[in-house]
């Protein structure tokens, strides 16, 4: 069974989402979806001071297999972005829960991040995959 | 109905990822497809290719027989084990199978075709074979094991009797050979020296088990498919089929047209399409970031095309693909990727021999 930190929250479209403090979440994809997706190749983050949408396709992440989009499940300011994917994309695959982390949010509307599904609620969204 | 093949318990048992290839259940990676690849291009990496069709053509009349039925011609082959790559043609000139024929004598003949179309193809060499003083024999007893890259045959040669040993000495590419229980052949499909081996199926996971503990590392057929691409050769189903002349699929060195009152299945249509032209099979090469993939469209002054294979490279750092396109294209073309068109660079289609780039 795929590891799901509980800690975390999950969209349902695969990202996970940490609060970081001061309304700033860190976004990555879950280890379910990098396992789907396979080794990677390239990642395509936005830029530092984008204006996203919960809902938006704000990142590509590129494997062997296909090209995937990352949405943001958190409305705000893009106020990082994991440049170390650049050069290597492979930490998705190996730690998609640490350094494998792609953009953090400055969001506008705290009541996105307790709305998004919890440990137990993405393990159910896997199970009827 | 799933079939498995006499390695499938040692794929689980590595903790292999694995899919449904053609009614297969086949492993696609051990855990990191590149790696894999990797292992190949520096080491020694190993592939099940058991499900592949091995089949036997002898008798009196086995070289007409595939004289008739390949549009390359095993006339060539006069060397005791020597291996030819060929298309199967039907009479449109479109592709049924690309298979590698070994060559005992003129009345023993061995050919490997591919798994995903082995009822047609069994159909197709039975249909052709009407007339010909000749027997079809399936070898489903056989499993095959694919040892490939720079120091695959010096490991896979741990395994071997003194005897197989000798057989194989300064054997040169594309050759086979029949040694006490192996069948030991210096092919493959991933542009690395290495062996194809057919071992009896009783035998086949301990033969896998003595590959690994040689410190070959086992390959899915996620490698499998990058290493055949940077290599450029050719899949079946992908880059050609049978609405596809070997003239479009860079299969033209593989058609013998002399002599000329040679025939073989689909040489009127091939002579009319060599007449008329035909679309080319190229390379693509892509720096920036992004993948090339199967299907994407692909623009250039002469016309529209498609590409037929593209991946990651993992030797090369960057995207490569092969195209089918309208003849005489220029240096560049564009594909559509993600909805803008990108500016690709134009190959011959092979990229990566031996560990190296060719570009």
């Amino acid at each position: 069974m795929s590891n799901i930190p509980n800690e975390l929250r999950y969209a349902a479209s695969h990202e996970w989402v940490r609060p970081e403090g001061d309304g700033v979440y860190t976004v990555g994809i879950s280890e379910h979806a990098q396992d789907l997706l396979g080794d990677m190749v390239f990642v395509e983050l936005p830029d530092v001071g984008d204006e996203v949408s919960a809902g938006d396709d704000v990142a590509v992440a590129e494997s062997v297999k296909a090209a995937s989009d990352v949405y943001t499940p958190i409305t705000g300011e893009v106020v990082a972005v994991n440049e170390e994917l650049e050069d290597s994309p492979e930490l998705v695959n190996s730690d998609p829960y640490g350094d494998g982390w792609m953009f953090k949010i400055k969001a506008s509307d705290a009541s996105e991040f307790d709305a998004l599904l919890d440990a137990e609620g993405y393990e159910n969204t896997l199970e009827d995959e | 109905m799933t079939s498995t093949t006499a390695l499938h318990a040692k794929h689980l048992e590595a903790g292999a990822k694995m899919v449904d290839f053609f009614g297969w259940d086949m492993p696609i990676n051990y855990g990191s497809q590149i790696e894999e690849h990797h292992a190949v291009r520096q080491d020694a990496g190993m592939f099940d290719v058991s499900h592949m069709t091995i089949v036997d053509a002898t008798g009196p009349q086995a070289k007409a027989y595939l004289q008739y039925l390949l549009a390359n011609d095993v006339a060539k082959l006069k060397e005791k084990g020597k291996a030819l790559y060929s298309g199967m043609l039907n009479e449109e000139g479109g592709v049924v199978d690309d298979l590698i024929v070994y060559h005992f004598d003129e009345t023993n003949y061995r050919l490997v075709v591919n798994s995903a179309t082995r009822e047609k193809d069994m159909n197709w060499l039975r249909s052709k074979a009407e007339g010909f003083d000749v027997t079809i024999t399936e070898r489903p007893e056989f499993a095959m094991i694919a040892v490939q890259g720079p120091n695959a045959k010096e490991k896979a040669a741990t395994l071997f009797s003194a005897a197989q040993k000798e057989a194989v000495a300064g054997m040169k590419p594309f050759f086979g050979v029949q040694a006490e229980d192996l069948f030991i052949a210096t092919t493959g499909y991933t542009g690395e020296a290495g062996y194809e081996i057919m071992v009896p199926e009783a035998q086949a996971a301990s033969f896998w088990q003595g590959l690994l503990d040689a410190g070959v590392k086992p390959c899915g057929l996620g490698a499998r498919d990058t290493l055949r691409l940077e290599a450029g050769m050719n899949l079946y189903g992908q880059d050609m089929d049978e609405t596809v002349s070997p003239l479009a699929a860079n299969m033209g060195w593989t058609i013998t047209w002399e002599p000329a009152d040679r025939d073989f299945v689909g040489r009127k249509a091939l002579e009319a399409q060599r007449e008329a032209g035909t679309d080319k099979l190229i390379g693509l090469v892509m720096t920036e970031k992004g993948v090339l993939r199967h299907g994407q469209k692909v623009k250039t002054e002469n016309g529209e095309g498609v590409i037929t294979s593209g991946t990651f490279s993992p030797t090369l750092g960057h995207a490569i693909g092969m195209a089918r396109v309208p003849a005489g294209v220029g240096e560049t073309v564009e594909v559509e990727m993600r909805k803008k068109w990108v500016t690709v660079k134009v190959v011959k289609p092979s990229f990566v021999r031996n560990g190296k780039s060719v570009l």
